[in-house]
């Protein structure tokens, strides 16, 4: 059932978004059934929850970051759901009469129903990351709603500016979750709110508290997050009513009273809460006489009692609790009421401007009484509901003890704030209703019947909490502020009469100043002539335009479109990476002594270097280039030949042929000279980079080379032999041990192959002189007739080291490399045509053949029922070759030589191609 | 011997990382095929530096590492230099098409003077 509270506004959404035709009332009907269905589960669920039980509900959601699907509901979480739901009914019923027929009924209720849903989420979670969830959707469903007329531009500005502040805020908040989860190792709210004194001792305590501080006042629009709030007044009046005063700013106080047993009772929490609190109270309070539309006015009135609330929370003394917790109920009745009275004037007068307005009272009595006795609730008379929190609320004010100035400022403020809050009731009231005959572009009159019923309603529990407040609201505030103190409640009772004390002088003081201060400001006419809105706004676009002109200049700094620029970012940050553990290194450069250098050795060193530096300052020189690259490629072979790989060698050598043919064929379509390069600084600085490169890794090698490591080397060495059935470990490895790295690596290396077809597949390339020769080269004689000797040997070396690979170096491998040179050779020799006519040259299909082939050997391991690629050894005596090891490995390494030879010549070929068909030209 | 492994591929990495840094695609895949050289030669270090203990076994002799070379690295790298070969040809083929639809082999498909 718990589970079902919470689905029915979602269902109500996704059936609205899959019915195209709902008109309005099916509309308000399908959101309104859900709130009442909603509110029948909360009565069937009280007697419990009044009874002091806490109902759960558990599904498992992400368990791995801690997020469980777990409802909770307390008192508090009951009280808050119930002011969800109940509001929303009333609201749903308002709206049917107030969208115009041209507003698409369907969108709004469907968002409305989504808004329902998150906020009942937000009061009923019981793990903080799933209040999150609801949090976020709040902050999406309200931009939703207010930018609901999207084709105004302040509705789209103000939605957007909502969702950038209480998305913010929400951010924040998740962080603040997050340090408040690892504090306490769980997010399950029941342990969260057990773990007060935990959390409160916890170095981490002030970081947490701030960022669930600032998801909570970026929320209910406390100062200085509070200007999104009037600007979010140009959703439609409905959602002004229900999420810009009842409930969805409520969810900022609802997390400060929610998390009140974890975070509050410290001095962080009353001095930055409170402060807050106090300043929104009075800020809002002054803004709010000097608004020229009424729900601007409301607006800044709703933001000040917010303030009043948050200050409440902030005293944290158990009484301001209940105080709080009262005058959210108060504050959600009569302002709700008021925004509807005011949706109802601007819909039928056609302006919400003070200043158009007036005498109002005459065309609509009754309209005009519910607002008056609502406006009456918020200035805090007595008879009604305002006036009793309001009175608890000053009660707490001077209890509260604090160094002298400040314990003086928060009830002198207070008082202050009160006089600006009868003062811009006072204004609602007479500049609407009383007063000349205002210019309102419609005749006004009264509204639909049934468009005033929730505002009776609500005028009606007003005035019921008002004068019976211990009958009406004693239990259910009694509940609420349970669930806020998790503890016993602290003595109080609710009457009007409290005998003659301070708080009655202060009220007293408050309604007096106030008319006095309205009668001045209007005798004047000043409260018409300021318009006093907030500079937020101006500060919030200044800050996006500042935030896109940064973007923007930071992009277009890195995004030059030149890669060598981002390269040389790149290049920097990996030097920046691999130095920083250099900069406090404690470990020793070496820890094993280093081996003496051969003459060998030195000799090689001195081949490689000076190729390298050749290649390096003779690079604009390419042919020159090249040819040293051959020396370096071969120092490095003659390097794996020394310590002991033969196979490596063998196999750097040959590639070594294969890429300097690859390097001089492309020479001849690109210039042979580089271009010199005209930035000096430039030069100097790829320098500076590349030395720094160059001395780290030598640094790092040296360090790895000077130091024992482990190895699983002596397990293979031990069981090559036995297991795999070969001497050569290398090739056991490739072909055996890791056979399935190796199956990917040939399919790299085919696709590589088959990538480079693509590219060069019909088409022409220019070459340029000096090495094209112009028309068919000649081809030289004595080089085809050593070419054509050389092949059947190749071949037969070929076979020779593919066979023996598997105890002697060699292997698949090598034994493709040596074949496509000898392929290449021909095709260097005697031209690709003359080859291709002897040759099945299509090298994609041997490709082919050779993935299948390797692929096919791991997949017969299946038949005999062992995993993929494991192989099998029988060895088999031929006659003249003699013993050799025929393991179903082998039938992996001809894999391996087909599509290492047959990729090699494809790319080799394409090359000779493309310049044949130019020479056809 | 360590000391001049370690130098000698610390030259073919500073070589290498300035030649990447040359605006022609030619030049680039020059620096390239160096740091191929260099990361290869590095990576086959890794197993250690022996003379005459290839990875081949042999009989009477214990298998350990005490009379044979780490034979994993030489595996890793015989298929590292296929593979570094692979994509060299492929860089190549890319800077020929370059050139040939840009007309240009600067790296950026662009002189800078508009060509």
């Amino acid at each position: 059932m718990l589970f079902a509270l919470i689905a029915l506004p979602f269902a109500a959404a996704l059936a609205l978004m899959l019915a195209p035709r709902a008109g309005r009332n099916l509309s308000a009907w399908t959101v309104g059934l859900a709130a009442l269905a909603g509110l029948a589960i909360l009565f069937v669920l009280a007697p419990a929850v009044f009874g002091g039980e806490v109902l759960r509900a558990r599904a498992p959601w992400i368990e791995a970051i801690g997020l469980e699907f777990f409802i909770r509901i307390d008192g508090w979480a009951w009280l808050f759901a119930f002011l969800v739901l109940g509001i929303g009914a009333l609201i749903v019923l308002y709206a049917r009469w107030y969208l115009a027929p041209e507003d698409p009924p369907r969108r709004f209720f469907a968002y409305l129903a989504l808004f329902m849903g998150a906020m009942l989420g937000i009061t009923l979670a019981g793990n903080l990351l799933l209040l999150i969830v609801f949090w976020e959707l709040t902050s999406i469903s309200s931009f939703l709603l207010i930018g609901f007329w999207g084709r105004r531009h302040e509705a789209r500005a103000g939605a957007r500016m909502a969702l950038a502040v209480t998305g913010g805020g929400g951010l924040a908040l998740l962080a603040g979750v997050l340090v408040i989860g690892h504090i306490v190792g769980s997010y399950d709210l029941d342990l969260v709110l057990a773990s007060g004194e935990l959390i409160r001792s916890h170095p981490l305590y002030v970081p947490a508290l701030v960022l669930v501080l600032l998801g909570a006042f970026a929320k209910s629009a406390q100062f200085p997050f509070h200007f999104w709030l009037p600007h979010a007044m140009a959703a439609p009046t409905p959602v002004s009513a229900y999420l810009h005063s009842a409930t969805m700013v409520k969810a900022g106080v609802f997390l400060l009273a929610r998390l009140h047993p974890a975070l509050a009772g410290s001095t962080e929490w009353l001095l930055i809460v409170s402060a807050i609190g106090l300043s929104t109270l009075v800020l809002g309070a002054v803004a709010a006489v000097f608004q020229q539309d009424l729900k601007g006015l409301l607006a800044y009135s709703t933001i000040s009692h917010l303030g009043l609330i948050t200050l409440l929370f902030g005293l944290g003394s158990p009484l301001a609790v209940v105080a709080g917790v009262f005058h959210i109920l108060n504050h959600a009745t009569f302002k709700a009421s008021l925004f509807m009275a005011a949706g109802i004037i601007d819909h039928e007068t056609g302006t919400r401007d003070l200043r158009r307005l007036g005498g109002l009272y005459a065309a609509m009595p009754i309209t005009g009484t519910l607002a008056i006795v609502a406006s009456l609730a918020m200035a805090g008379v007595p008879l009604l509901n305002g006036f009793l929190s309001k009175e608890m609320f000053l009660a707490e004010t001077l209890a509260f003890e604090s160094w002298p100035s400040y314990q003086l400022a928060v009830p002198v403020l207070a008082v202050f704030a009160g006089i600006c809050s009868v003062a811009y009731s006072a204004r609602f009231v007479h500049e609407t209703f009383f007063g000349p005959k205002g210019h309102p572009p419609k005749t006004p009159h009264e509204p639909p019947r049934l468009m005033r019923v929730p505002v009776e309603i609500l005028v009606v529990l007003c005035l019921a909490v008002g004068i019976l407040p211990n009958l009406v609201v004693a239990d259910l505030l009694a509940l609420g502020a349970g669930g806020v103190l998790q503890g016993p409640l602290p003595d109080y009772h609710l009457a009007i009469w409290h005998g003659f004390n301070w708080p009655l002088a202060m009220s007293a003081i408050s309604l007096a100043g106030g008319l006095a201060l309205y009668a001045i400001l209007h005798r004047r006419g000043i409260a018409r002539r300021i318009d006093l809105l907030s500079r937020g706004k101006i500060a919030f676009e200044g800050i996006v335009a500042a935030l896109i002109g940064l973007a923007q200049r930071v992009t277009r700094t890195l995004e030059t479109g030149r890669i060598q620029g981002y390269l040389l970012w790149l290049l920097a940050f990996i030097l920046l990476v691999g130095a920083s553990p250099f900069v406090d290194l404690a470990a020793p450069l070496s820890t094993k002594p280093a081996q003496p250098a051969g003459p060998m050795a030195v000799g090689l060193w001195l081949l490689i270097v000076a190729g390298a530096l050749t290649v390096t300052v003779a690079y604009r020189r390419r042919l020159v280039a090249v040819i040293a690259m051959g020396i370096v490629g071969l120092g490095v072979s003659l390097v794996f030949a020394l310590l002991s790989a033969p196979d490596l060698a063998l196999t750097q050598l040959l590639v070594d042929m294969v890429t300097t043919v690859l390097l001089l064929m492309a020479l001849r379509y690109l210039p042979a000279i580089s271009p010199p390069e005209p930035e000096r600084l430039a030069r100097w600085r790829d320098g500076a980079i590349a030395v720094a490169a160059g001395l780290g890794t030598t640094a790092i090698v040296y360090m790895v080379l000077t130091r024992p490591h482990p190895s699983i080397a002596e397990y293979i060495l031990a069981t090559t032999m036995s297991e795999a059935g070969g001497a050569n470990a290398v090739n056991t490895v490739i072909v055996d041990y890791r056979g399935f790295d190796t199956l990917g690596e040939i399919t790299v290396f085919a696709i590589a192959g088959i990538v480079i077809y693509a590219l060069l597949d019909r088409v022409r390339l220019t070459a340029l002189t000096p090495f094209a020769a112009k028309g068919p080269a000649p081809h030289s004689l004595l080089l085809n007739l050593c070419a054509q000797l050389i092949l059947p040997l190749a071949v037969a070396v070929s076979a020779y080291l593919f066979l023996r690979g598997h105890n002697a170096p060699g292997g698949g491998f090598i034994a493709g490399l040596v074949l496509a040179i000898a392929l290449i050779l021909q095709y260097i020799a005697a031209g690709s045509e003359w080859v291709d006519e002897r040759l099945d040259h299509d090298w994609n299909r041997w490709i082919g053949a050779g993935l299948l082939a390797a692929a096919a050997t791991g997949i017969g391991a299946f038949a005999f029922a062992h995993p993929f690629l494991t192989s099998s050894t029988p060895h088999v005596h031929l006659p003249l070759v003699g013993e050799i090891h025929l393991a179903s490995a082998m039938g992996f390494d001809t894999g391996v030589y087909l599509v290492v030879f047959a990729a090699c010549l494809l790319m080799l070929a394409m090359l000779g191609k493309v310049s044949r068909w130019e020479a056809r030209d | 011997m360590e000391l001049l492994a370690a130098s000698a591929i610390g030259v073919l990495v500073a070589c290498a990382v300035w030649l990447m840094l040359r605006a022609r695609t030619f030049d680039v895949i020059l620096g390239l095929t160096l740091l191929s050289y260099a990361v290869n030669t590095m990576l086959f270090m890794v197993g250690g530096l022996a003379l005459g203990k290839p990875p081949l076994i042999r009989e009477g002799l214990s298998p350990t590492l005490a009379n044979y070379m780490d034979p994993v690295p030489q595996a890793l790298v015989l298929t590292a230099i296929v593979i570094s070969f692979a994509m060299t040809a492929l860089l190549v083929v890319v800077a020929l098409r370059s050139r040939e639809d840009n007309g240009s082999d600067h790296v950026d498909a662009d002189d800078g003077d508009g060509r």
